[in-house]
C-alpha cells in the first residue's frame, strides 16, 4: 500500500512539474504581449519563417526579399532594425492575426484579394508575382505550362495552383503533391519530377539557396498575377506612409538590389511589364 | 512461453546449420542495406554538404533543439491533459448513474474512432476563426486538443478495464468499511488499477510523442517542422528526416525501457491483483497502438 | 443545410473514403504477412534473424508514421526510382500501402508475439516430442493457436491502421483527410458539419471492425 501511495505521489509530482512548466510559459507570453502594445517603441512584423529567399528563419536572424522590404519600410516609419519584432504568420492565420492585433504589418507573400480586403487592409503592392515553373537548368523543353503534357509537376499538398495548370493548360500532366516545396526540389534533383509550380519569386528563392544554386531555373513565363501587398489592420493609418516608403525604396534602387540579392543563382529575372509595381490607392 | 521451448538445444549439426543461417541472414540484410545506401549515394544523398549541417552547433542551437523542445512541450502537456481526461471519462463510464456512463461511453468511443490528423486539421481551422485563443498559440492548442481527445479516450478505456480487472473483493471490502460506491472507486479501486495500468499508460505516451509530429502539417513547428525548415535552406531533406527519425526512436526507446522496468517492478504485485486475462504481459508492454 | 448538400454534390466524399478503405485493406494484408514473418523471426533459433526482427520492431514502432510516409515517396520513388506501377497515381497509392504495411507490421509482430505468449508450454513440448522441427512446429502448432489468441490485439492494430490511412495525404494520395482540408478551406462557414461528416465516416468504418474483432476473439479464443 505504501508503494502505491509513492507511485501516485510521483505521478502527481510529475504532473505538477509539467503543469508548472507550461504555466510559466504562458505567463511570459502574456507579459511580452502587454509590453508591446503598451510602449510602442517597437513594431511587430509578420513574415514567413520557412520560405527561403522571401522570409526565412536562418537560426536567430531572418533573410529574404520580404524581410528586406519590411526592414526598409520599418526604417522609413522610424523603427531601427533592433526595434523590429519578427513574428511568424502562416498563410491560414494572416487575417486573423491582424484582426486580433497580434501583428502590425505583414510581409508574407500576401496577395491582395477582394475577399481578404473584407477583413484587412493592404498597402503596396511591393511586388507583382505570377505563377511560374521551376525546372532543371539544363531543361530546354519546358518553356511554359503548355509543355507540361506528359511531364510530372509538383506542388504542395492542398495547393490549387497545380490543379489549375492541369485543368486549363496541360491536361496530360502528372501531378505530385508533397508536404512542402523542399521535398519537390529534392524530388526534382533526383530526376523524378520535371517542374515545380507556384509564384515565380518563391521559386526563385528556392532555387537560390546555397544547396540549389545553379541547378534550377525559373522559366519566366508567368501565367497569373499576384500582387503582394503589406497587410495592415483595417483602421491602420500607416497605409500612405508605407506606400511612400516602398516608392522611395524603388526609386533609390534598394528594391531592385534586394530582389537581385535574394534570387542570386536562380537564373531569374522578374516580370518587368508589371514590376516595379505602382501603388494601389489607400482605402 | 519462453522462446527456447520452441526448439531443442541445437546439436553439432544444427549448430552448423544455424551458423550458415546466421551468415546468410546477415548477408541478405547487409545486401539490402547496401542497395539502398548505394542508390541514395548515387543521388548524392550522402554528400558531405548534406550532412555537415548536423555537426554544426548552429543547426542544433537554432533548429533541432528548439524543435525537440516544442515536441516535448506539446507531448508533455498532452500527456497531463490526457491523463486528466482519461480519469474523468474512465470514472464516468464506471458511474452507476446510467446517463453519465452512457454519455461518457459515447464520447470515448467517438474520439477513439476519429483519426488524430482529422481532429488537428479541424481544430486548427476552427480555432483560427476568431476564437479567444491567440493566433500564435492556435497550432499548439489544436495539437494538444486532438492528442488529448484521442489518447484521453484510450486512457479512459485503460482505467475502465483496469478497474474491471480488479478482484471483486476490493470493492466489497471498500463497501464493507462504509465507503460509498464512488468513494470506493476513488480511494480503493482506481489507485490500484492505475498502478496495474502504468506500463500500458507509459506506452500510450510513446503514441502521444509520435503523433505530435502530425502537428507539422497544421503549422505547429516541432522537431519535424524545424528539421524541414532547416532542410529547405540546406537542401538536405532526406538526411534531416533520418536524423529526426533517429531522435524520435531514441526518445521512444527510453520511454519504452522505462515502461518495461516499471512493469517488472510492479508486475509481480499488480499482476497478482488482476484477473489473469487482464494481466500485463510480463515480457514487456502491451503493444502501443496509435 | 442546403449549402451542405450542395457541397457534397460538388466533392466526391464517398470516393475519398473508398480510397481509405482500399488503403486499409491492402496494407492490412501486407502488414499481416510481413508481421507474421517478423514474429517467426523473433522466436526462431537463428540469432541474426531474432536480432533483425527486434531491430525492425524497435525502429519502425518508434518512428512517426509521417516520416516513414514522406520517406516512402521521397527516398524510394524520387531518389531510388522505385515504381510499383506503370500508372502514375496508382504508384503513389502502392507506395502509401508499402509505408503503411512496413509501419504496422511492427505492431502486427508484437500482437502475434503476445498471442504466442498465450500458448501453453506443453504445446511446444508436445510438438517437439513428436519430432517436429522449428518451422513445422511454429507453422502447425504454435501460430494457429497464437493467431486465435491475438485476435483482439490484431483488431486494435487494424483499427489504428484504418485511421492512419489519413496520413497518406502527405504521400500524394487523394484520400479523406486531404479532401476534408480542401473542403474546409473553400467553405469555412460549414466546417463543423464537414468535420462531423468525415468523423462519422471513420466511426462507421472503425466501430464494425471493433465489434467484429471482439466477437471473433470470443468465438475463436482457445478455452484453457
Amino acid at each position: 500500500m505504501r508503494n502505491t501511495r509513492y507511485a501516485v505521489a510521483a505521478m502527481a509530482a510529475a504532473a505538477a512539474l509539467t503543469l508548472s512548466a507550461c504555466g510559466g510559459d504562458s505567463g511570459s507570453d502574456s507579459a511580452s504581449g502587454s509590453a508591446d502594445s503598451g510602449s510602442g517603441d517597437s513594431i511587430r512584423i509578420g513574415i514567413k519563417f520557412d520560405q527561403p529567399g522571401l522570409g526565412f528563419d536562418e537560426g536567430g536572424s531572418y533573410s529574404g526579399f520580404d524581410v528586406d522590404v519590411a526592414k526598409y519600410v520599418a526604417g522609413e516609419l522610424g523603427y531601427g532594425e533592433d526595434q523590429i519584432e519578427w513574428i511568424e504568420t502562416p498563410s491560414a492565420q494572416r487575417e486573423n492575426m491582424l484582426e486580433n492585433d497580434q501583428v502590425d504589418m505583414i510581409f508574407a507573400t500576401y496577395s491582395i484579394t477582394d475577399t481578404r480586403k473584407e477583413k484587412v487592409a493592404f498597402a503596396g503592392p511591393y511586388f507583382v508575382a505570377g505563377q511560374d515553373l521551376l525546372v532543371r537548368s539544363d531543361d530546354s523543353e519546358i518553356t511554359g505550362p503548355e509543355d507540361l503534357n506528359g511531364k510530372t509537376l509538383c506542388s504542395v499538398t492542398g495547393s490549387t495552383s497545380a490543379q489549375k495548370v492541369k485543368d486549363t493548360l496541360a491536361n496530360e500532366a502528372n501531378l505530385v503533391e508533397q508536404p512542402s516545396y523542399a521535398e519537390c526540389v529534392t524530388a526534382m534533383q533526383g530526376g523524378a519530377i520535371d517542374a515545380v509550380t507556384t509564384d515565380d519569386i518563391i521559386l526563385a528563392g528556392l532555387a537560390s539557396t546555397d544547396a540549389n544554386k545553379g541547378q534550377f531555373k525559373v522559366v519566366g513565363n508567368t501565367f497569373s498575377e499576384e500582387k503582394y501587398g503589406v497587410g495592415i489592420q483595417k483602421d491602420s493609418d500607416k497605409c500612405e506612409d508605407i506606400n511612400a516608403a516602398i516608392e522611395k525604396m524603388i526609386e533609390d534602387g534598394a528594391w531592385e538590389e534586394a530582389i537581385k540579392k535574394n534570387t542570386e543563382g536562380a537564373d531569374y529575372t522578374f516580370n518587368a511589364d508589371l514590376n516595379p509595381p505602382t501603388m494601389d490607392a489607400c482605402a | 512461453m519462453s522462446q527456447s521451448v520452441l526448439f531443442d538445444a541445437p546439436g553439432p549439426r544444427a549448430r552448423r546449420r544455424i551458423m550458415v543461417g546466421n551468415i546468410l541472414g546477415t548477408l541478405f540484410i547487409l545486401a539490402l542495406l547496401a542497395l539502398v545506401v548505394y542508390g541514395l549515394a548515387e543521388k548524392g544523398q550522402f554528400d558531405a554538404a548534406k550532412w555537415n549541417p548536423f555537426i554544426e552547433g548552429r543547426t542544433w542551437e537554432y533548429f533541432m533543439l528548439p524543435g525537440l523542445l516544442e515536441t516535448l512541450k506539446a507531448a508533455g502537456v498532452a500527456i497531463v491533459t490526457s491523463i486528466v481526461f482519461g480519469l474523468v471519462f474512465g470514472l464516468g463510464r464506471l458511474s452507476s448513474v446510467k446517463a453519465i456512463s452512457w454519455v461518457a461511453g459515447l464520447v470515448v468511443e467517438f474520439f477513439r474512432a476519429v483519426p488524430v490528423l482529422l481532429m488537428m486539421i479541424f481544430f486548427y481551422q476552427f480555432l483560427s476563426k476568431s476564437t479567444p485563443v491567440p493566433s500564435s498559440d492556435v497550432p499548439f492548442v489544436a495539437v494538444v486538443l486532438a492528442l488529448t481527445l484521442y489518447n484521453g479516450s484510450v486512457i479512459a478505456e485503460l482505467v475502465r478495464s483496469g478497474v474491471f480487472g480488479l478482484p471483486k473483493g476490493q470493492r466489497e471490502a471498500g463497501l464493507a468499511i462504509g465507503l460509498t460506491r464512488s468513494q470506493s472507486l476513488r480511494i480503493v479501486e482506481v489507485p490500484q488499477a492505475l498502478v496495474a495500468m502504468l506500463p500500458a499508460l507509459l506506452s500510450q505516451f510513446v503514441v502521444i510523442l509520435k503523433d505530435s509530429a502530425l502537428g507539422t502539417f497544421i503549422g505547429y513547428t516541432e522537431l519535424l517542422g524545424y528539421a524541414r525548415r532547416l532542410a529547405s535552406g540546406e537542401g538536405n531533406i532526406l538526411p534531416a528526416l533520418l536524423v529526426t527519425a533517429a531522435i524520435f526512436i531514441i526518445l521512444n526507446m527510453i520511454l519504452t525501457f522505462a515502461a518495461q522496468r516499471l512493469s517488472r517492478l510492479l508486475g509481480a504485485r499488480a499482476g497478482a491483483l488482476l484477473k489473469t486475462d487482464e494481466a500485463v504481459d510480463p515480457e514487456g508492454v502491451p503493444a502501443p497502438v496509435r | 443545410m442546403e449549402g451542405f448538400l450542395e457541397l457534397f454534390g460538388e466533392y466526391d466524399v464517398v470516393g475519398a473514403f473508398w480510397v481509405n478503405i482500399q488503403l486499409t485493406f491492402w496494407a492490412a494484408l501486407w502488414s499481416l504477412v510481413l508481421g507474421t514473418i517478423l514474429a517467426v523471426m523473433r522466436i526462431s533459433p537463428i540469432a541474426s534473424l531474432r536480432w533483425f526482427g527486434t531491430a525492425y520492431v524497435n525502429i519502425f514502432r518508434n518512428t512517426p508514421l509521417t516520416i516513414i510516409m514522406v520517406f516512402g515517396t521521397l527516398a524510394l520513388w524520387s531518389q531510388l526510382q522505385v515504381n510499383l506501377s506503370g500508372d502514375f497515381q496508382l504508384n503513389f497509392f502502392r507506395l502509401a500501402v508499402l509505408s503503411l504495411s512496413v509501419y504496422h507490421a511492427a505492431f502486427v509482430c508484437e500482437a502475434i508475439r503476445s498471442g504466442v505468449n498465450t500458448v501453453p508450454l506443453g504445446q511446444a513440448e508436445a510438438a517437439r516430442s513428436i519430432g517436429l522441427s522449428f518451422l513445422p512446429a511454429a507453422w502447425l502448432i504454435i501460430l494457429p493457436q497464437a493467431f486465435r489468441g491475438a485476435v483482439a490485439p490484431l483488431g486494435n492494430v487494424l483499427i489504428a491502421l484504418a485511421k492512419n490511412t489519413t496520413v497518406a495525404a502527405v504521400a500524394s494520395v487523394a484520400e479523406a483527410s486531404g479532401l476534408m482540408k480542401t473542403m474546409i478551406e473553400f467553405r469555412p462557414d460549414l466546417m463543423t458539419q464537414i468535420f462531423l461528416t468525415f468523423a462519422l465516416g471513420f466511426v462507421l468504418i472503425v466501430i464494425p471492425i471493433g465489434l467484429l474483432t471482439t466477437w471473433a476473439s470470443k468465438k475463436l479464443a482457445v478455452a484453457r
